[in-house]
């Protein structure tokens, strides 16, 4: 197999997921080679780090004032032509995130292929040419095995990042660097506006190793601040919100940690004033150690948590932070 | 020479019927899926897409010209045919599927929805689906279509803004981080996430009247559409238990169960 990896970046870094997809592409057993797409300068500082990765092979990069923001419109005719006909690419893997998800499966669309979404392992046999993954359904209430044969020419999948390590960089690896021409796009039926990133100096919640996470009980935005953040400052967290939080507008949508919001299994996962549905489980139930604190006993979170404190967020945060300081 | 009137809009939106998400989910003894003898309702996704259809139609009012619902599956899916022609969609196309057949990939979805549209005679210039399906969680067939059709794609969308003169929709999205704004041309595929809208209970007036609105039925044959899945689902399991209920008094038994676990304070 030739494994193609879509390595995304912002602001000079790889992305995290890209790294956990990159070890999920290398478990295919074969080549793996890098795509890094952007803005001539941008592009410039990722591939001296990425060249550094350890299991990429080569990295192809394909620089254009139209990759600086990409989007599907724009970046689609690229992939189309590296993947049409003769291509060498048997793969092709990115992270599960809003941007790959919403380019991959137009891609394989275009090239008459099904996709896979959100792999938590991936097998590939030579002998029948096939791949089989692992993947949660019903908000990861069953888990399907799917294969994908060799009659599938090209096999698209997007990695959930918290199944796989990211891959590690070491001075000794050296991929080869190989330059794309840009497919320009003239009539792009989509142009792009603006982007509005919540700023925060806290750890991203994909990669956190600790999150703390509001829920209904936070009353509002304010309260929802400065209740949990002390907490979070004081534990190095990020801080995830329930759907019902961030519904509610004590959050930004960025921070829903869930089935259909972000998916996290960080080592400490502390879920205060958030029931538990099952949508809300789907997000963090891979979480090493589950912290939930709330007042009502039946609440179901508490059905997973391995510490679960029945009583008032309102008095039991306030006193953790204090000893916690100690 | 007059002006052309506004392009009047013709909305498509896709809707899947799917076990409802307040459904404990059984993996069936045969391990070849989950037990479906249960509840079922229209994807919540796609109830938003029903909601968003109306919606436009409220503030765009006859610059609407259709809002036209599809499904593909099996006979029973006609029933979210129904709640979304009660939510005020005028007609409806279920193409079926035999209750045998396996369910559909996006991919065989996409080239279905695709023939639906080249059949419109008034053609479609916006397209409005769930960004995923709850039971297969795939979120791919918006972009798929958007794909076979080389049209503009938005999804995720928390907020969409139709301007019919100028044959444009202004379109803000959730994505990793924050929201992002587009401008897209018509047509264009729209997929809902959770923050577009309220989706409506359907009142009883508008329950009986749907009863009387036409819903159009077709097979893939009559597409020309073959809806075979190409991936194979070897098994279907159980995830792993998770056992929980552990439980403290006190903050003091919480902080040793964090110390037990090697969690303490970050040294500021």
């Amino acid at each position: 197999p030739n494994a193609l990896v879509f390595l995304e970046h912002r602001q000079g870094v790889i992305d995290s997921g890209s790294l956990s997809a990159l070890t999920a592409a290398g478990q295919l057993g074969g080549q793996v080679t890098g795509l890094v797409l952007g803005g001539s300068d941008e592009v410039k500082v990722i591939i001296e780090t990425a060249k550094k990765l350890q299991g990429l092979s080569s990295v192809l990069h394909s620089s254009s004032p139209q990759y600086t923001i990409p989007l599907p419109e724009t970046v689609s005719p690229l992939l189309e032509k590296l993947l049409s006909e003769g291509s060498p690419f048997t793969h092709v893997i990115s992270a599960h995130s809003s941007l790959a998800k919403s380019i991959l499966p137009r891609v394989a669309a275009k090239l008459d292929v099904p996709a896979v979404s959100d792999i938590t392992s991936v097998e590939h046999d030579a002998s029948s040419n096939s791949t089989t993954f692992t993947r949660p359904i019903y908000a990861g209430n069953a888990i399907s095995t799917v294969r994908a044969p060799s009659s599938i020419p090209i096999k698209f999948f997007t990695v959930r990042s918290t199944a796989f390590s990211p891959a590690e960089f070491s001075e000794g690896a050296e991929a080869e660097l190989k330059t794309l021409d840009p497919v320009q796009v003239s009539d792009s039926p989509s142009e792009h506006v603006s982007t509005s990133l919540t700023k925060s100096d806290r750890p991203e919640l994909g990669v956190a190793s600790r999150i703390v996470s509001g829920g209904r009980a936070l009353k509002n935005a304010e309260t929802f601040q400065s209740t949990l953040y002390p907490l979070a400052d004081i534990l190095g967290a990020a801080v995830g919100a329930s759907r019902a939080a961030v519904d509610a507008g004590y959050a930004d949508n960025s921070l829903q940690v869930g089935q259909t919001g972000k998916v996290v299994a960080p080592e400490l996962y502390m879920a205060l004033g958030i029931s538990g549905a099952i949508q809300h489980l789907a997000g963090m139930k891979d979480s090493k150690l589950i912290v939930a604190v709330n007042k009502d006993p039946d609440a179901p979170i508490f059905q997973v948590a391995d510490v679960g404190l029945v009583a008032d967020l309102y008095e039991v945060v306030p006193e953790l932070i204090e000893k916690l300081k100690r | 020479m007059r002006p052309s009137a506004a392009r009047l809009l013709n909305i498509l939106v896709p809707i899947k019927r799917a076990v409802d998400y307040s459904v404990k989910i059984r993996v069936n003894p045969q391990q070849t899926g989950i037990d479906l003898n249960v509840k079922h309702s229209m994807n919540p996704f796609d109830e938003i897409a029903v909601e968003e259809a109306v919606r436009i139609r409220e503030r765009l009012k006859d610059a609407v010209k259709s809002i036209k619902v599809v499904t593909i599956g099996p006979s029973k899916s006609a029933e979210t045919l129904r709640t979304a022609l009660a939510m005020g969609a005028d007609s409806a196309i279920h193409v079926e599927i035999p209750d045998s057949a396996p369910p559909p990939e996006p991919l065989g979805i996409a080239k279905a929805l695709r023939a639906v549209i080249e059949r419109q005679k008034e053609g479609v210039d916006l397209v409005i689906l769930g960004k995923q399906a709850i039971d297969d969680d795939a979120g791919q067939t918006g972009q798929m279509l958007a794909g076979l059709m080389g049209w503009a794609q938005a999804t995720f969308a928390s907020k969409v803004e139709v301007n019919t003169a100028d044959k444009v929709a202004n379109v803000t999205r959730e994505i990793d981080g924050g929201l992002e704004e587009l401008k897209c041309q018509l047509p264009l595929v729209v997929t809902t996430d959770l923050r577009l809208n309220e989706p409506r209970y359907a009142s009883l007036p508008n329950i009986m009247k749907a009863k009387k609105k036409p819903i159009e039925k077709l097979s893939a044959t009559d597409l020309g559409v073959d809806l075979t899945p190409r991936l194979e689902t070897l098994k279907v399991t159980e995830p792993p238990k998770r056992v929980g209920g552990g439980k403290v008094e006190n903050v003091d038994e919480l902080i040793a169960k964090l110390k037990e676990a090697g969690i303490t304070a970050v040294k500021a």
